[in-house]
């Protein structure tokens, strides 16, 4: 942990962070439904106890790591973060979690590692969505080893203090605060790392409009939206637009792991 | 008399001020939960996708009236003008609030009309359905006469193209707006080829 994981320059009223409401009734979790309001409704019927992680690849320790194993070795700390949705609406959400990196340090990375791989959870007798062809299942991201090792990426696994619930990503999820919301892949049950960049789902889905990056850029729009600016939830009826910060805000912590690269061609 | 006899005639007895009150209803309903904050916890897009699909689904109304008589005997003919007002008015409502509560940003608008494919889309949808609502009264009628015809088989372009425009803004592959564009393109088959066996008699 360090400073400014709170974003920088950002005035503290743009950190308030959003209800237990929002956060946990406005959701994309499309194993539950395609609609914000599904996985609220639907994502209870998911089994969140027991449950383990696999580990493997270009690891020293490949195993399946129960939860609670992994809840006891890590040191959980609140994170309030934006949350910036590749559909142009963001959140600030306080989350419960512990770094990444120190979970990826307990199976031991190998040194010929590049890649982090993620999946998320597939059992259709209690996700209502995934009989639907909207993605391929099961949901899967990746990161570069640096931007899983960075100390802001974080697993987290509480809102508000209080257990994750389930349509949020029960009961670990990834938080990548600077890039889209879809990156942090929601109920992971599988830490993959890897040589080569592993597929995403979002990617597959629709090369074009995703790439594997998905860093938040406020001058490279979607194909069918601009993403210069950004709707805070929770502002109601008349609700201004905000313009969206490079990285999301965190661009003082985050942009050396991009220096030399184009942005436009890695979106 | 027959089952359907009967129902024409109930039909017959609704006056079409109350298609138009019942059909407003469900905006005041929409407004008022979006005002009091009870609509849901992202109002505006939620009133957006609402009445973008209600209007939809007029639209598809509209094009149900003729079969329907066909097939079952069923007429509301009389009742479609206010159908097809009321489609009008949900999908004026549904681009005013993207105008005006979405995007607010004029510059962004026009941006977002030429540059992205769905919102030309659903924009030239809408410019289409213009002059069928400007002409849709008794005058307008007489005073085209075989020409209003012809005009209003604008309808024919202008829906599919709403159906198009659902279809266009999901993200990942939908079912509902496929099912919405399905049902639309079989309308249309049906309609058009009946257009056909008459032009042929």
């Amino acid at each position: 942990a360090g400073v400014g994981f709170a974003g920088g320059a950002a005035a503290a009223s743009e950190m308030e962070p959003n209800s237990w409401e929002e956060i946990t009734g406005y959701n994309n979790f499309y194993e539950f439904g395609t609609g914000k309001e599904d996985p609220a409704r639907h994502a209870a019927d998911m089994t969140v106890s027991p449950w383990s992680v696999r580990i493997d690849g270009l690891v020293d320790r490949p195993a399946d790591y129960a939860f609670e194993d992994i809840l006891s070795k890590m040191v959980v700390e609140e994170r309030i973060y934006r949350l910036r949705c590749v559909e142009a609406w963001s959140m600030v959400v306080p989350w419960m979690g512990s770094e990444l990196a120190d979970l990826l340090e307990l199976a031991g990375v190998q040194s010929n590692a590049r890649f982090v791989a993620f999946e998320t959870l597939l059992r259709p007798a209690e996700m209502r969505g995934v009989s639907s062809p909207v993605l391929e299942w099961p949901y899967v991201e990746g990161l570069r080893l640096d931007e899983a090792m960075h100390p802001l990426t974080i697993m987290a696994t509480g809102i508000y203090g209080r257990d994750i619930p389930n349509q949020n990503g029960a009961p670990l999820r990834l938080v990548v605060p600077w890039k889209y919301g879809f990156k942090s892949i929601k109920s992971i049950v599988r830490i993959t790392l890897s040589e080569s960049e592993p597929p995403t789902s979002w990617n597959k889905a629709n090369p074009r409009e995703y790439g594997f990056y998905s860093n938040v850029n406020p001058e490279v729009d979607h194909p069918r939206w601009s993403q210069a600016q950004e709707r805070r939830i929770g502002g109601g009826l008349f609700s201004p637009k905000i313009p969206t910060e490079m990285f999301n805000g965190y661009g003082a912590e985050v942009a050396g792991l991009y220096e030399g690269m184009d942005l436009r061609r890695n979106f | 008399m027959r089952s359907v006899d009967r129902l024409n005639a109930l039909l017959k007895q609704v006056p079409a001020v109350a298609v138009y009150v019942a059909g407003v209803l469900p905006a005041i309903w929409l407004f008022w939960q979006a005002i009091t904050g009870t609509l849901s916890i992202e109002p505006i897009k939620s009133l957006e996708h609402e009445t973008g699909e209600l209007g939809l689904q007029l639209l598809i109304a509209t094009l149900l009236v003729t079969p329907l008589r066909r097939f079952t005997g069923i007429n509301l003919l009389r009742l479609r003008r206010a159908l097809g007002l009321l489609a009008f008015f949900y999908i004026a409502l549904h681009l005013l609030i993207w105008l005006l509560l979405d995007v607010q940003d004029p510059a962004m608008i026009w941006a977002d009309v030429v540059k992205r494919p769905y919102i030309t889309v659903g924009m030239l949808g809408f410019v289409l359905l213009v002059p069928l609502a400007i002409t849709s009264n008794n005058r307008s009628i007489r005073v085209l006469g075989r020409r209003w015809h012809a005009l209003h088989r604008l309808a024919y372009v202008a829906i599919p193209l709403g159906g198009l425009h659902f279809v266009m803004q999901a993200k990942g592959l939908q079912i509902e707006p496929l099912v919405y564009l399905g049902v639309i393109f079989g309308l249309l088959f049906v309609r058009l080829s009946a257009l056909k066996r008459r032009r042929l008699a």
